[in-house]
């Protein structure tokens, strides 16, 4: 699952025979380089992608980890991983405020550690301890925290759309030019209550951006025999502008949800954005068996052609932003403090049974 | 060889594969019998229940749907009134929440709305269950509420056996009837007999013969409260386990009988204790054996909060063979 190579464990298997440069930690090599439009990358700029390319690295190595702890039999029940849709989540995140608002879906540790989760807190949570985000109520499909703006993960499919609809109703009620992003699976668009919401949100100019996350596939079913004609025509019927961008193009991402979330600031209301892309592995980690419902030549091309930390690494070393060694050592950075922080769920306290009549009412 | 021949009477099957089975016969009897929800084709849903239907059905008969249990769900109804039989397929127990408005004021509702004129003969198929680790959303048994609703029958399978008897049941009566399955139990095996069988709703079965004790158990409940009775046995306790299969039709004359003997009663099921099944059960016991009572009718059910994940939270929030048989213990006077 290496951005690097194609599969982390196997560079690790071969590590003694890789010759290491001593690099120095990811740092900008030229301030002066070119941007996609190319023009010349400013400080900022060029922070920014640096930025981006470590919180795609941490959602990867951060699943990684999941999937390990699944394996080994350390995880409750199971999870559902983010694993080559990190572009989205981080391309629409770098586009927001701490004080934005997000609602969050079943496949939803991206959006978590994209809009600022700690991943120590996080894997508490995955394993049901005291610790995690949600003292261990919520587990890998529901994991909120008020402190970044999450307004929770949801297992209902669809089940955040009138949620983060509302945000967008306080956010302009209040004045402060906070904006809502909502995000959900294609498989999403089959609920009517998409459809009810974003007439409200068009009806009111509510600050909302619906961000579609087509990775293809509800589950165990192709998109196409479930969603009938063109979901872009879908939000103009209600006056929604909609667009799509490239799922796996982080640059691009960040650059649509930027435009998208200052025109909801600047009060001209709600906005569908459908990000392509595609989920690497099963629709759960238990899901291992998938050729009956999509060739493995087709996991192959995304996985080795449409990589997102792939194509965006590619990018960063040809503007001259970084180097491979300064990413092999960023890789084994961010591994090692997903292992601290998965060190620490495991060796955090359950909560106490008597905790669980706490919380039900305010 | 005697032991074969046993063994080809007493053939078992797991709780998913009866199901399998009762679809399968009942598609091939009747061709206006078709499964409509999410992932039932090729995937057989994500429990595998479904594994082959749609190999030999067809995708005409075993329909994949959107993400819409609003929709499907209402197109079952309007379906079941124009002539055909669907079974559809709600995954998780907890989205029956989105089909209520067709269940309960349309398919409910239809035939006395329109004087006896239509009828909804459909199933709706879904789970129940916590224990899974799956959190609040996921793990739901919210068969209490459709028993509320006059006009829906409820079932409650809790072997391989029942299942198949009343899904084919189920799929041959002319109402909407809303069939739960506990997710935990569907690897489960049991004895099912080769050929034909159905069992009629609002017949309860006597699990297991006692005196002393009445436990009535629903679904996921039904092997708890046999798991204690077994326990109650070794302390000198005698207890009788009842299933009433349905939770309507109730086969109330059978509860009350039972009570009437052992003159003591808890009744177990996996929804919330409030307002639930319990409740009811409880009430119909001691209206009808109100004088032979020697102590208050106790319920048992999932505690009156959000299931939670975390594995130490869930576990004690549903009953157990262990709280079941404490309770028994103390309601005849053993504690
Ligand atoms: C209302 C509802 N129906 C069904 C499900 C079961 N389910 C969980 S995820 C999923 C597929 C979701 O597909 P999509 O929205 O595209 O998200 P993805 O899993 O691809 O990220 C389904 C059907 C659910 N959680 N909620």
């Amino acid at each position: 699952m290496s951005p690097l190579t194609d599969k982390g464990k196997k560079r690790e298997a071969k590590k003694p025979d890789v010759k290491r440069p001593e690099a120095k930690t990811v740092e900008m090599k030229k301030p002066e380089t070119k941007n996609s439009n190319g023009m010349k990358a400013s400080k900022p700029e060029v922070e920014r992608s640096l930025r981006m390319y470590r919180r795609m690295l941490m959602i990867r190595l951060f699943e990684e980890q999941v999937n390990e702890l699944y394996t080994r039999a350390l995880m409750p029940g199971l999870a559902h991983l983010y694993v080559g849709e990190e572009a989205v989540a981080v391309g629409i995140c770098e586009a927001l405020r701490d004080d934005d608002y997000i609602t969050s879906t079943h496949r939803g540790h991206g959006h978590c550690v994209a809009k600022g989760a700690a991943p120590n807190r996080m894997f508490a949570e995955l394993l049901g301890k005291e610790a995690g985000y949600c003292k261990g109520k919520g587990g890998s499909m529901h994991i909120a925290d008020p402190a970044t703006g999450n307004l929770g993960a949801n297992a209902i499919v669809a089940g955040s759309a009138g949620i983060a609809t509302g945000a967008a109703f306080s956010a302009k009620h209040k004045g402060k030019g906070q904006v809502a992003v909502c995000f959900f699976g294609e498989g999403a668009l089959g609920q009517g209550v998409v459809y009810e919401v974003m007439n409200l949100a068009a009806l009111w100019k509510l600050p909302v951006i619906y961000v579609c996350e087509n990775n293809m596939y509800n589950e165990y079913t192709h998109f196409l025999e479930t969603t009938a004609g063109d979901i872009l025509s879908r939000g103009p019927a209600f006056g929604v502008p909609s667009e799509s961008v490239d799922g796996q193009d982080v640059t691009a991402v960040y650059q649509v949800a930027s435009r998208l979330v200052k025109r909801a600031r600047d009060g001209e209301g709600p906005s569908f954005l459908m990000c392509n892309t595609y989920r690497y592995t099963g629709h759960h980690v238990g899901d291992i068996s998938r050729e009956y419902y999509r060739s493995k030549q087709e996991e192959h091309h995304w996985k080795t052609d449409r990589d997102p930390l792939k194509l965006f690494a590619e990018k960063l070393i040809a503007q001259k932003l970084t180097d491979a060694p300064s990413l092999v050592k960023l890789e084994d950075e961010v591994r090692a403090e997903m292992k601290a922080a998965v060190d620490f769920a495991i060796a955090a306290p359950y909560p106490n049974a008597d905790k669980v009549e706490q919380d039900v009412y305010a | 060889m005697p032991e074969l021949a046993e063994r080809a009477i007493e053939r078992e099957l797991t709780f998913a594969q009866a199901v399998r089975e009762a679809l399968a016969e009942e598609m091939r009897r009747d061709p206006t019998v078709c499964i409509i929800g999410e992932d039932v084709a090729e995937a057989g849903t994500p429990f595998k229940v479904l594994s082959g239907l749609v190999e030999e059905f067809g995708k005409e008969r075993v329909i994949d749907t959107p993400i819409s249990e609003a929709g499907f769900t209402g197109v079952g109804v309007g379906a079941a009134m124009t002539g055909m039989r669907p079974v559809v397929d709600i995954m998780f127990g907890d989205f029956l929440t989105l089909t209520m408005d067709q269940m309960v004021n349309q398919a409910a509702k239809v035939h006395y709305m329109s004087g006896g004129k239509w009828k909804v003969p459909m199933v709706l198929r879904t789970t129940l269950g916590a224990t899974r680790r799956s959190a609040a959303q996921h793990s739901q048994s919210l068969h209490a509420w459709f028993s509320h609703v006059p006009g829906l029958k409820v079932v409650l399978p809790s072997t391989p056996y029942d299942a198949k008897g009343l899904l084919k049941t189920a799929i041959r009566d002319d109402n909407p009837v809303v069939f739960f399955e506990d997710k935990m139990m569907y690897k489960t095996k049991g004895p099912v007999p080769e050929g034909e069988y159905t069992i009629p709703f609002g017949v309860a079965d006597i699990k297991r013969e006692g005196t002393d004790i009445t436990i009535v158990g629903t679904s996921s409940m039904v092997q708890v409260a046999l798991g204690a009775a077994a326990l109650l046995d070794e302390i000198g306790i005698s207890a009788e386990v009842i299933d009433p299969r349905t939770t309507w039709p109730l086969d109330e004359a059978t509860l009350i009988a039972s009570v009437k003997k052992t003159s003591r009663a808890i009744v177990v099921d996996e929804g919330y204790g409030r307002y639930g099944v319990t409740a009811e059960i409880a009430s119909v016991i001691a209206e009808g054996a109100f004088f032979n009572l020697e102590a208050p009718v106790k319920r048992m059910g999932a505690m009156h909060v959000p299931i939670p994940f975390s594995p130490p939270l869930e576990d004690v929030t549903v009953p157990t063979e262990q709280t079941v048989f404490e309770a028994a213990r103390k309601l005849c006077g053993k504690a």
